[in-house]
C-alpha cells in the first residue's frame, strides 16, 4: 500500500521546462496534503540540475533528476517513470496531458498495471481519487473514482503555476536502460506553418470554424477580413481540410494569437482552439449552439447563424 | 502485410440533450465514425494501394450491432474485413477505460499479427487519447503518439509527431508498430457507390471476450464512473439577441469600440 506519496513528472523540449510543469506542482502539492504524503518532482533528461532548480518550488519535497538523454523520447521516458514509481511508491503519478505526456503514460500505466485516467480537469481525495474530465466534446462534465496507486494525466492550464521557490533535496536517481528497450529514435525537430502571415501578430483576427461548412463558403469571411482590415485565421477542421493553410491555425498545435479583437465564426471552441486565442483582448463569438463552449470565454456573443450576420456587418465596414 | 485499423463508433450529444444517472438517453445521442479514426483508415487504404505488395487491411471495433453501420463504411472504403468483439459484459460495463480496452483489442490484435497498427489520436467522446500507446505496451510493438504524416519501409516507420505550438517531432520507429493518427494526415475518401455495394458482402466477424480467449475480469480497470453532469456555463459573455441586422449593429458598435477600421 503506498503512502500518500505524489509523483509528477515534469516535461521540457528543446532546453526549456513546459509551462505545465510547474501546474504539475499545483496540482501534485493539493493532493499530497490531501493524501498525507510528499511531492515528489521528476525531471528526465536534458540539462536536469538547472530544471531541478527551477521545479524547485513551494510544495515540492524531493526533486530526482535522472540524467538520460538530451530530448523526450518515450521508451526512456516510460522506463524512467516506471522505475522511479516502483522507488518512491506513491499513490498517485501525475504525468502532463500533452502531446508527449500521451506518448508514455499509457505505456507506463499498462506496464505498472494501475489503472490511468487522462485529461483530468480536477483532482480531489474522497475513499479514491476523483478525476473530473470532460467528455462528448466538454459538452458533459464525468467524474471518474480511480483506485490508488493511479496515474493521471492534467489538462494545462487548468492548475496555476507554482511561482514560490521551494526548499526540496535534489537527489540523482539512476536507471539501468536496457539499450534494445529503446526502439524510437527522435530525429530532430520541424517548425511548421511559416509562410506568407504570422497571425501571432495580427491585432484583428477574423477566425473561422466549421460552421462555415464548405470551402466556398471562405469567400465570405475573407470578405469580412478585408472590410475589418483584419487577418483571416481559422480552427483545426479548417486546416485539416486543406482549406487554408497550416499558417492560419489558431490553437494548442497552431499559433498563439493574443489580437485586440479575435471574431470566431462558427467555432465550437474546442480546449484545444482556447489554448491559442484566450489571451485576446476582446472575443466575439458567433454561433448557432448557444451551449458552445466558446461563449464560456466570450466577451461578446451572437447566438445565430454566420451566414445571415456576417453579409450585414460586411455592408457596415465596406467603404 | 497487414495492417489492423482501430474503428469506434463514437456517440456526438444532441444541443438539447438531457441526463439521466449516468446515462444520455438515446434520443439524444448521434452516432459516427470517429473522425479521428476516418483519417486512419484512410491512412491504411493509402498504404494499401501504394505498396508493391499485397497488404491486408482489416477493421477492429469493439461495440453493439448498430456499431456495424460505422464499419460497414470503412470496408466500403477500402478495409479488407473487419472483426466486431462484443458481448453482454460489454454492454453492460458503464465504463471501459484505455487500458482495459487496449487489452480488448490486443486479443483481436494477437490473433492478427499485423505489422502495424493505426489507431485514432482520440475518440471524439470519451476523449481519453491513450488506447493507441497502451495497446502498444500490451503487444511489446514499437509505437509514436499524434503522428501526421507518415512514410512506411519493410522495417521502419518514418513519422512526425504533432507537438504543441507548431513544432513536429521527426521520429523512426520499427515495425510492428502502433501509430496513433491525428486528423489532417490526408484527405479521408468518401466512400463510393460501388464501395458500398462491395461493403455488403466482405467479411465482419463477431467476437465475444470469451471467443477471444478473454476473462471478463479483463474490464476491471480500477475505474469507476461516478457522475455526469452538464458543466455549468462559465458565460459572462453580453449576448446579442434580435434580427441579423439588430445583432451587426451591436456588433458593429463594439467592433468600432475596440478600434477597427478606425482611421
Amino acid at each position: 500500500m503506498s503512502d500518500g506519496d505524489v509523483l509528477a513528472v515534469a516535461e521540457h523540449r528543446r532546453g526549456e521546462l513546459r509551462p505545465v510543469s510547474y501546474e504539475l506542482i499545483a496540482a501534485g502539492r493539493d493532493l499530497a496534503a490531501d493524501l498525507g504524503g510528499d511531492l515528489h518532482v521528476a525531471v528526465i533528461g536534458g540539462d536536469v540540475d538547472s530544471f531541478a532548480e527551477r521545479v524547485n518550488r513551494a510544495g515540492a519535497d524531493v526533486v530526482h533528476t535522472v540524467d538520460e538523454g538530451e530530448e523526450f523520447n518515450h521508451d526512456v521516458y516510460a522506463a524512467a517513470t516506471t522505475a522511479l514509481f516502483e522507488a518512491v511508491d506513491p499513490s498517485v503519478l501525475l504525468l502532463p496531458n500533452s502531446v508527449n505526456g500521451l506518448d508514455y503514460a499509457p505505456a507506463v500505466a499498462t506496464r505498472l498495471s494501475i489503472p490511468l485516467v487522462s485529461d483530468a480537469v480536477d483532482l480531489t481525495v474522497a475513499d479514491d481519487l476523483v478525476v473530473t474530465r470532460e467528455t462528448y466534446g466538454s459538452k458533459v462534465e464525468t467524474t471518474v473514482e480511480a483506485t490508488t496507486p493511479a496515474a493521471v494525466t492534467i489538462r494545462d492550464a487548468e492548475w496555476p503555476s507554482v511561482e514560490d521557490p521551494g526548499d526540496a533535496t535534489v537527489e540523482p536517481f539512476t536507471v539501468d536502460i536496457d539499450a534494445p528497450s529503446i526502439r524510437s529514435t527522435v530525429r530532430g525537430f520541424e517548425e511548421v506553418g511559416a509562410g506568407d502571415v504570422d497571425i501571432g501578430e495580427a491585432e484583428f483576427i477574423v477566425s473561422v470554424g466549421r460552421g462555415i461548412d464548405e470551402e466556398a463558403n471562405l469567400e465570405l469571411v475573407e470578405e469580412l477580413a478585408d472590410a475589418l482590415d483584419a487577418t483571416l485565421a481559422a480552427s483545426r477542421p479548417i486546416v485539416d481540410n486543406g482549406w487554408l493553410p497550416k499558417n492560419r491555425q489558431v490553437g494548442q498545435s497552431g499559433a498563439v494569437v493574443t489580437p485586440k479583437v479575435y471574431l470566431a465564426l462558427g467555432i465550437s471552441g474546442a480546449v484545444q482552439h482556447v489554448a491559442g486565442m484566450k489571451g485576446a483582448e476582446t472575443i466575439i463569438a458567433v454561433n448557432t449552439d448557444p451551449d458552445a463552449p466558446i461563449f464560456d470565454i466570450a466577451d461578446y456573443g451572437v447566438v445565430g447563424d454566420l451566414f445571415e450576420v456576417v453579409p450585414e456587418l460586411i455592408e457596415r465596414f465596406e467603404s | 502485410m497487414k495492417v489492423l485499423v482501430t474503428v469506434k463508433e463514437v456517440a456526438n450529444v444532441a444541443d438539447d440533450f438531457e441526463i439521466e444517472g449516468l446515462t444520455i438517453p438515446e434520443q439524444f445521442l448521434e452516432y459516427d465514425l470517429n473522425e479521428w479514426d476516418d483519417y486512419a483508415v484512410e491512412a491504411a487504404v493509402q498504404i494499401a494501394e501504394d505498396r508493391d505488395e499485397d497488404v491486408e487491411v482489416v477493421a477492429v471495433t469493439v461495440g453493439p450491432e448498430r456499431s456495424e453501420e460505422t464499419v460497414r463504411m470503412a470496408l466500403a472504403k477500402g478495409v479488407d474485413r473487419a472483426v466486431r468483439v462484443w458481448d453482454d459484459t460489454l454492454a453492460e460495463a458503464a465504463l471501459v477505460g484505455p487500458t482495459a480496452m487496449a487489452r480488448v483489442l490486443a486479443a483481436v490484435a494477437e490473433a492478427e499479427d499485423p505489422d502495424l497498427v493505426l489507431s485514432g489520436v482520440q475518440a471524439a467522446d470519451d476523449g481519453f487519447g491513450a488506447t493507441g500507446v497502451a495497446l502498444a505496451e500490451h503487444l511489446e510493438y514499437a509505437w509514436a503518439a499524434v503522428v501526421n504524416d507518415l512514410e512506411l519501409d519493410d522495417e521502419t516507420a518514418s513519422v512526425r509527431r504533432e507537438l504543441e505550438g507548431g513544432v513536429e517531432e521527426l521520429t523512426s520507429v520499427p515495425l510492428p508498430a502502433v501509430l496513433t493518427i491525428q486528423t489532417g494526415i490526408n484527405d479521408p475518401r468518401y466512400a463510393s457507390l460501388r464501395g458500398i455495394r462491395q461493403a455488403q458482402r466482405k467479411e465482419l466477424d463477431v467476437r465475444t471476450l470469451a471467443d477471444l480467449g478473454l476473462d471478463p475480469a479483463v474490464l476491471d480497470d480500477d475505474l469507476t464512473l461516478t457522475g455526469l453532469a452538464r458543466p455549468e456555463s462559465e458565460s459572462d459573455a453580453t449576448l446579442f439577441e434580435g434580427s441579423a441586422a439588430d445583432t451587426a449593429d451591436d456588433l458593429e458598435t463594439v467592433l468600432r469600440d475596440a478600434g477597427v477600421s478606425a482611421e
